[in-house]
């Protein structure tokens, strides 16, 4: 397996999604020919039918975590379920590593599900007659593992979600993020270049969310996984992504990091969305700065380009002259005044956009 | 106020009703008169039926058998020869669990021949002394539920010894040991199917429609003609009744289990069987249990019914008892019956509702506890056994196996009870008797008698109509068609009779008590647990203490149908009146309801739905327990039923006549449940 990643040019993406349609009802088919591929949303409904998914592409290359956002009835889950095939998919072409899932058999479907696919339920969906190690054992028990083998592997799950102590429990006798966790566990067992999350995090309580969405991140620092990764809750979206895909009715309106999301929505829909967001939360310092000006001269202070304005604010705002932003390297890649910290603050929205 | 605008559906109602009596007045009783009676256009069917099963029995696809006995070979009907094996094979697992528990030789026979038998008399299995059964029930219920469980099949199989019933009870015992199993395979198989295939589930829900609402007596009929007579005719009948409620624990079991739990099981690389038996099933385990469960007591049920095609036990010595009148040992035999259900009842229910514990750690004689407990058991009684073959060297072994009606009888007892009931309250139960035979049965049942068929199709075509629309009034309409056009008409009529009477007087004890329990938590669970109990009896126990009381008359019929059929009525009404969400009452509360308001104006409207639910299982009940009546002697459906038992050519009459008892149920049960789910959807229920 390792062997054959390599081997992948780094710039062929993981998933790619060519104009993928999804459209309920029984006479999708027929309908989709007559529209020649056109699809609109009202006519189709007229006919009986529902549009899940209207014409989506998009790629995500390895180890990024695209998060897809949207409210119920917008599509999100639909998408997902059309990139694991766990619902046919009306139109379009679906690539896993440049292969095409669609085209793949049943059996060949659950060698891809056994080796590269792991996935993430909203009301965690584990099984009430096994306990959490035999939860966890069970996609490699169902791969053809011993029981000792996956048992064992199972053990070194546990621990890395941190349910040691737990491990003869059943399900209905934890919490839901306990729940959640095993969930998770399930889900890596098999150790796959894929990870869908499907609202991980919808069914817990706001607590909870905070500590399992950390954990999540924790993790994915160790793991560095291919992550599709679908919310209904946008300030998740903007604490994890790396791309946020926003839906609504079946259509991606758009798709970009969450600061160009938060900066420049692209659609009256997605600003409704940006409004509400506390800026100094969701940016990294890099996307307000100014660039370097070589008559300028910093101040003591360098903050990092990936520091979250919210956490720095305070240190910048003591500073009289201008502060240097510095990369990974250290190296000086900007700057950045007290004013425009004061504006993103205090300032009213829109103003600050124009200034952009 | 406009009330053709407010209640669109009264006016109607009534305007329905005025045609109906309009109808009744002016058609003139006559046979030549379409109006009157429909030409029984269906007459030819039954003896259609009958040549084409006489047909399929002994000539199509004749093929050729030896005959051992006579050395040569023989032309003989495939599908003869197969339901003879299948007879066989049958007789051959419910003798060899007979063996086991009384002892026997004929499963040895079965492998040798009856010459060895009686040459060798060592030849002879031993059977298992009661005592080990009895302490291996209550070590089964002490593992599945705990010591009450325990002490309950512990006393409940004493008294069954103690009282002389060991044979019989084990011979039942032995057939429901064999039907339920095959029902619960069978039933699991064409659940799983109909789940994979929306076909098989399409072709198999009418057909288990029919099958749940046809009376007992009607399966008899063509088992009897494929099957012939005996033990494996009984258990075959019993496990084509039992099977139905089986399908569709699974397949409500396997649909109700969480999609999202299917995703994870095929994200997580299951194939289709993977899937099925390390998920699906699993999952939907408790659902699946109870659907044992049901099994269970639908094969209990049949005991008794089934041993009208021959089927040995309980039952059998219950019907001999009642048609001599021996009232007190039909009313012993009847207790053994209901404890015995009762306690696999709740063994079953402790089962389903047992959740798996974690074992895995637990060293080996942890882990098979209760095996070594059984076989701990076994040395035990044997032992004892053998003890109690040195102190009663003379006479019976009573630690090894008490012969039939060699324990203790209360049987004088009784009958003295009875007969002195009958000197002392005989006027007054004749006269109770009488008044309601010609004051109130005689004048409705003339009643009944007495409407056209054209005023009765269009008083439940516009039921439907109103109800349903075109659609509702053409299925109740297609319905009383089928039985209008056989010779039964006027069968039908007086069973729709007895049901209605039974049904009405049901429904009002029902309601009022339910809702009179509904008042506290406490009475509520108290009304419930004896309705749990009630349930549990076989329909047929419900006869003895009324013959009693009331000897052989279409009151004890009644009056059984009533006690019967009153036990869902409570129920629905119990649970529809408890269900209702406490935000609702708190909010009448703080509107200031007082208890009266509460029920009328909160309670009753929200649980109405689900107290119709109940009425629909009233009628269910009551139309079983009317034909079941027979037996007592009425004149409807059920006695033509009976009848065709014993007829030679009975198969094709006794299809027609259970399939007339099913349309009925089934024209009411369609008639309630597209209103109560209307209702239930204006209500937001569903």
């Amino acid at each position: 397996m390792i062997s054959q990643s390599k081997s992948i040019p780094m710039d062929q993406p993981v998933i790619k999604c060519v104009s993928v349609c999804k459209i309920f009802g029984e006479n999708a088919n027929k309908l989709l020919k007559q529209s020649n591929g056109v699809i609109d949303a009202k006519t189709f409904q007229d006919a009986g039918c529902v549009v899940g998914v209207n014409n989506a592409s998009f790629e995500v290359h390895k180890g990024e975590m695209l998060v897809v956002m949207g409210l119920s009835g917008s599509g999100k889950s639909t998408l997902l379920r059309c990139i694991s095939r766990l619902a046919d998919t009306t139109a379009g072409d679906i690539f896993i590593d440049g292969q095409d899932l669609l085209a793949m058999s049943p059996k060949q479907l659950i060698e891809l599900r056994r080796n590269k696919m792991g996935m993430v339920f909203q009301n965690f969906a584990l099984l009430p007659h096994k306990t959490v190690l035999e939860n966890i054992a069970f996609p490699l028990q169902v791969k053809g593992y011993s029981t000792e083998n996956s048992i064992k592997r199972a053990v070194e799950m546990v621990e890395l979600v941190g349910l040691n102590g737990r491990e003869n429990y059943f399900p209905r006798e934890l919490s839901g993020g306990q729940q959640q966790r095993v969930g998770i566990a399930r889900s890596l067992a098999v150790e796959p270049d894929i990870w869908f999350l499907d609202e991980p995090f919808s069914a817990l309580d706001p607590l909870i969310r905070k500590e399992m969405q950390d954990e999540f991140l924790r993790l994915q620092g160790v793991l560095n996984k291919t992550i599709l990764f679908v919310t209904h809750d946008f300030n998740e979206a903007l604490r994890l992504a790396d791309r946020i895909a926003i839906m609504k009715d079946g259509v991606i309106e758009q798709l970009d990091t969450p600061a160009n999301i938060v900066l420049k929505p692209a659609t009256e829909y997605v600003r409704k969305f940006t409004k509400e967001v506390p800026r100094e939360k969701v940016l990294k310092i890099e996307s307000v700065m100014d660039p370097v000006d070589k008559i300028t001269d910093f101040s003591f202070l360098k903050v990092s380009k990936n520091a979250i304005i919210e956490t720095v604010a305070e240190a910048i705002l003591t500073e009289q002259k201008k502060v240097a932003v510095v990369d990974d390297d250290g190296a000086v890649i900007g700057s950045i005044h007290s004013s425009k910290i004061i504006q993103i603050l205090f300032g009213h929205s829109d103003s600050f956009e124009q200034s952009k | 106020m406009n009330y053709l605008e407010k209640y669109p559906k009264l006016i109607q109602f009534i305007f329905l009703l005025v045609i109906f009596f309009t109808i009744c007045f002016l058609v003139s009783p006559s046979e030549t008169n379409i109006l009157w009676r429909l030409p029984s256009l269906f007459a030819g069917v039954p003896l259609i039926i009958n040549n084409f099963a006489e047909y399929l029995m002994y000539d199509w696809m004749l093929i050729e058998i030896y005959d051992p006995e006579l050395e040569e070979y023989e032309d003989s009907a495939l599908v003869k020869e197969i339901t003879r094996g299948f007879s066989r094979s049958v007789l051959f697992c419910i003798e060899f669990i007979r063996d086991i528990l009384l002892g026997g030789v004929k499963t040895i026979v079965a492998f040798t021949s009856w010459d060895f038998v009686k040459e060798n008399q060592w030849a002879v299995w031993p059977a298992l002394p009661w005592t080990l059964v009895a302490s291996g029930v209550m070590l089964l219920g002490y593992a599945l539920k705990g010591k009450g469980l325990a002490l309950f099949a512990g006393f409940a199989t004493v008294y069954i010894a103690v009282f002389g019933q060991w044979e019989p009870a084990m011979e039942t015992l032995s057939f429901v040991l064999i039907a339920a199993p095959t029902s619960c395979l069978l039933g699991l198989l064409f659940g799983v199917l109909a789940y994979k295939n929306k076909t098989v589930e399409a072709t198999l829900m009418p057909l288990l429609n029919i099958a749940q609402t046809m009376p007992h007596f009607s399966y008899l009929v063509p088992v009897m003609v494929f099957f012939g007579v005996g033990d494996h005719a009984g258990a075959i009948a019993t496990i084509i009744f039992a099977t139905p409620p089986m399908i569709r624990l699974t397949l409500l079991g396997l649909k109700r289990v969480a999609p999202e739990v299917v995703e994870a099981g095929m994200m997580n690389g299951c194939n289709n069987t993977q899937l099925m038996f390390k998920v699906l099933i699993p999952t939907a385990r408790r659902d699946i249990l109870i659907g044992i469960n049901q099994v269970i007591m639908q094969c209990l049920a049949m005991a008794v019914i089934a041993s009208f095609i021959g089927a040995k036990g309980l039952g059998f010595n219950l019907l001999l008892a009642l048609n001599q009148l021996r009232i007190g040992q039909a009313l012993e035999l009847g207790i053994c019956i209901v404890l015995i259900a009762v306690v696999l009842d709740k063994l079953s229910l402790a089962w389903a509702n047992k959740q798996t514990d974690y074992f895995a750690d637990l060293s080996f004689i942890q882990k098979h506890k209760y095996g070594f407990y059984f076989l701990a058991l076994l040395l035990f009684t044997i032992l004892c056994a053998y003890l109690g073959s040195i102190i009663f060297a003379d006479g019976i072994n009573y630690l090894y196996l008490i012969p039939h009606n060699r324990g203790i009888t209360t049987e004088l007892f009784w009958q003295s009870g009875v007969d002195w009931m009958v000197d002392n309250w005989y006027h007054g139960l004749q006269g109770f008797n009488t008044a309601l035979i010609v004051k109130v049965l005689m004048p409705m049942k003339a009643a009944f008698l007495g409407m056209p068929v054209s005023a009765t199709f269009v008083l439940m075509m516009g039921l439907g109509y109103i109800i349903g629309g075109t659609k509702s009034a053409l299925t109740v309409g297609g319905f009383l068609l089928f039985i209008a056009l056989t010779e039964w008409w006027d069968r039908a009529l007086i069973t729709a009779y007895m049901t209605t009477f039974g049904v009405i007087v049901s429904v009002i004890i029902g309601v009022t008590v339910g809702s009179l329990c509904a008042q506290t938590s406490f009475t509520s669970k108290a009304i419930l647990l004896v309705c749990d109990t009630f349930q549990t009896f076989p329909s047929f126990i419900y006869l003895i203490p009324v013959i009693m009381l009331f000897g052989v008359t279409d009151t004890s019929v009644l009056i059984a149908v009533i006690v019967y059929s009153t036990i869902p009525a409570t129920r629905y009404t119990v649970e529809g009146l408890r269900n209702v969400p406490q935000s609702l009452q708190d909010a009448g509360s703080m509107s200031g309801v007082n208890r009266m308001q509460r029920w009328l104006k909160i309670e009753m409207p929200l649980a109405f739905p689900h107290i119709m639910l109940g009425i629909n299982q009233t009628v269910i009940f009551a139309l079983f327990m009317v034909i079941i009546g027979a037996m007592i002697g009425t004149d409807d459906l059920g006695q033509y039923i009976l009848k065709a038992l014993s007829d030679k050519n009975g198969i094709g009459n006794g299809l027609m006549l259970g399939l007339c008892v099913a349309f009925i149920g089934l024209a009411v049960d369609h008639l309630i449940h597209t209103w109560a789910d209307q209702r239930k959807l204006i209500l937001g229920l569903k």
